[in-house]
């Protein structure tokens, strides 16, 4: 028993591989409620915004142009936050279910860095099932380009990356009985001053309001998907939010990691 | 016989937890230090156990222990005396504040990856994957120690046959018992082929035919030569499998031997313990002073007499408290036992 318990010294990737499987399965058994979950709030102001409001007049014809790339990050957002902060603020607070993949043989770190996989990965399969009901909904878009599609994907999944590290750090400064004040407080706000259904450009009219929304990392996203969707509409240069996006990884990973340490190890 | 589990000075001071200012959740920032894993029984749930001192909560006080490959070993106390943080620094889950722990050799924080290859778990509370069923609980765990999706399911399926969840394979694992899934706990716990099996209090909660049935599967495995780790704190499931038992109180380590020669060491005599309406120490002197009586110890009203027969003293006793002025409120009588020994070495009681 011990020769061949010994002899079976799987290498990280295959670990990492195997919880990365169990998410899968996972999420494919979920896969309604979670699309629910995520997609409804941007496809609710899809029709608003994208399909009422237009019919009305109330909006100008080209403001779906600049509502797409946002309902896009939103989607973003919103799936990779769910999707990791939900189940780890249930696991640390307590279900503990966590606890056979912290005791799986593979440093702690690859255990968080497999959430954040796993949550870009559903963060993806979100926008992509927003993304054509959303040009249904809301008809021709003007000046919609595949010119820059490599850079479409960098930026979606820089975001689905990005929001995923925001949500394991979310997930784990969150005790559980503050649950409903992670969505109230903090996604909702996100996503109303993320320039997510106004471009930020638009802001000039409000200075004060441009400036604040900077720390808001969905504006980068948002703008991000302007500049390589609809390259036409006034957006931030995409150096700047290639820039901005990498700082937020960068730091977004930094919390996030040092936080579920301090959660995962007593 | 070469060593299974080896600690040296080990230490665990938790920080002390900041006073809250009236509002119902946790500090913002998630729980400071964090709860021990694998469920309750923590320092800061049993503050009574625990050295609380300013610099924080000492769980582990200079723990020494040895347990060779293929031994049975329990470790004894009541909640708060350090056994889940013990288990939690062993299992790789606590960082210890000092000291040092190997498993087969292997640091439990330098070879942390290590280590977690050679052991398994049972967690006080059973804590199942609730997004997988029965049989994937255990696939999926052995898949992270390597073993292939083939192998791993004829294993998994033995392994449930075993334990008597055969026909639940499919099962969700909300559909099972609270025994159920300490049993799936335990099949998780083998799945892969573990060298040293830690469980840390299984049978709490479990009615006394689940109990019984446990501490079978648990002969077996130790039969089949596996080192196995338990913390309880029932005296007889320590006195009943483990070959060696540890008593461990507020993070110190306070005797190691076999159960028979741990009562060697217990005072001599029954216990008769009278639990009185008052202090009992106005009573020690006549209680001394019947006839047999070894010893007498004074623990609050409690007042606790070791006699040769026990029984027999009782009705003296009795008198003696009244001789006092006190009224005997309860009485409890117990042969030598761990329970004994464990009174006359901490002053308290288990559980």
């Amino acid at each position: 028993m011990t020769a061949e318990a010994s002899a079976r010294a799987p290498g990280a990737a295959r670990v990492f591989l195997s919880l990365l499987m169990r998410d899968v399965v996972v999420v494919r058994r979920e896969i309604v409620p979670f699309l629910a979950r995520t997609a409804m709030q941007p496809l609710m102001f899809t029709i608003i915004f994208g399909y009422v409001m237009p019919k009305m007049r109330f909006m100008k014809a080209g403001y779906t142009a600049a509502l797409l790339p946002g309902v896009l990050a939103v989607s973003l957002a919103l799936g990779a936050v769910q999707s990791v902060a939900l189940p780890m603020v249930a696991d640390f607070g307590f279900t503990k279910e966590i606890e056979d993949r912290l005791l799986a043989p593979i440093p702690i770190w690859l255990v968080a860095f497999e959430k954040v996989v796993a949550g870009a990965l559903q963060a993806l399969i979100a926008a992509l099932f927003v993304l054509p009901l959303a040009r249904l909904i809301m008809g021709p878009i003007p000046g919609l380009s595949a010119e820059y599609l490599p850079l479409v994907v960098v930026v979606i999944v820089f975001g689905a990356v990005a929001f995923s590290m925001l949500g394991l750090f979310l997930g784990c400064i969150v005790a559980a009985p503050q649950i409903g004040l992670l969505f109230g407080v903090i996604v909702a706000p996100m996503i109303m001053f993320g320039c997510a259904y106004y471009p930020w450009r638009g802001l000039d009219a409000i200075p004060a309001m441009k400036v604040a929304v900077l720390i808001n990392p969905l504006t980068y996203i948002a703008e991000g998907l302007r500049a390589v969707l609809v390259p036409d509409l006034p957006h931030m240069p995409l150096p700047v939010v290639l820039g901005a996006l990498t700082a937020i990884t960068l730091i977004f990973w930094r919390l996030g990691l040092r936080a579920f340490l301090k959660r995962a190890i007593g | 016989m070469t060593t299974a589990i080896e600690t040296r000075g080990l230490r665990k001071v938790y920080p002390a937890p900041k006073p809250r200012k009236g509002n119902a959740g946790p500090p913002r920032g998630g729980h400071p230090g964090g709860p021990p894993p694998f469920g309750g029984g923590g320092p800061a749930m049993a503050p009574s156990g625990a050295g609380a001192t300013a610099a924080g909560i000492v769980a582990l006080d200079g723990l020494d222990l040895t347990v060779e490959e293929g031994e049975f070993f329990g470790l004894l106390g009541p909640n708060g005396a350090g056994k889940t943080t013990t288990i939690g620094v062993l299992t790789t889950r606590v960082l210890p504040t000092g000291g040092h722990a190997f498993i087969g050799g292997a640091d439990v924080v330098a070879e942390a990856v290590a280590v977690r290859r050679r052991i398994g778990v049972v967690p006080q509370r059973p804590n199942p994957d609730r997004g997988l069923n029965v049989l994937e609980n255990l696939v999926f765990h052995a898949a992270y120690f390597g073993f292939s999706s083939s192998t791993s399911r004829a294993r998994a399926q033995t392994l449930l046959d075993r334990l008597g969840l055969g026909d639940r394979a499919a099962a969700r694992v909300d559909e099972l018992s609270g025994g159920q899934q300490q049993r799936l706990m335990i099949a998780r716990a083998l799945i892969h082929e573990p060298q040293v099996i830690f469980l840390d209090e299984p049978t709490v909660g479990l009615d006394p035919q689940a109990r019984l049935a446990l501490w079978e599967i648990l002969r077996g495995l130790h039969a089949e030569g596996r080192t196995i780790v338990m913390t309880t704190h029932y005296m007889e499931e320590a006195d009943q499998l483990c070959a060696r038992v540890a008593i461990v109180d507020r993070g110190k380590l306070l005797a190691c031997d076999a159960p028979a020669a741990l009562k060697k060491q217990a005072p001599g005599g029954t216990l008769v313990e009278l639990t009185l309406d008052g202090p009992a120490e106005p009573a020690r002197e006549a209680a001394a002073a019947v006839a047999g009586v070894l010893t007498v110890e004074v623990a609050g009203d409690a007042l606790r007499v070791y006699h040769p027969q026990g029984g027999e003293a009782v009705a003296k006793l009795i008198a003696a408290a009244q001789g006092a002025g006190r009224t005997v409120t309860n009485i409890r009588l117990a042969p030598p036992n761990l329970e004994t020994l464990f009174l006359s070495l901490t002053g308290r009681r288990l559980g």
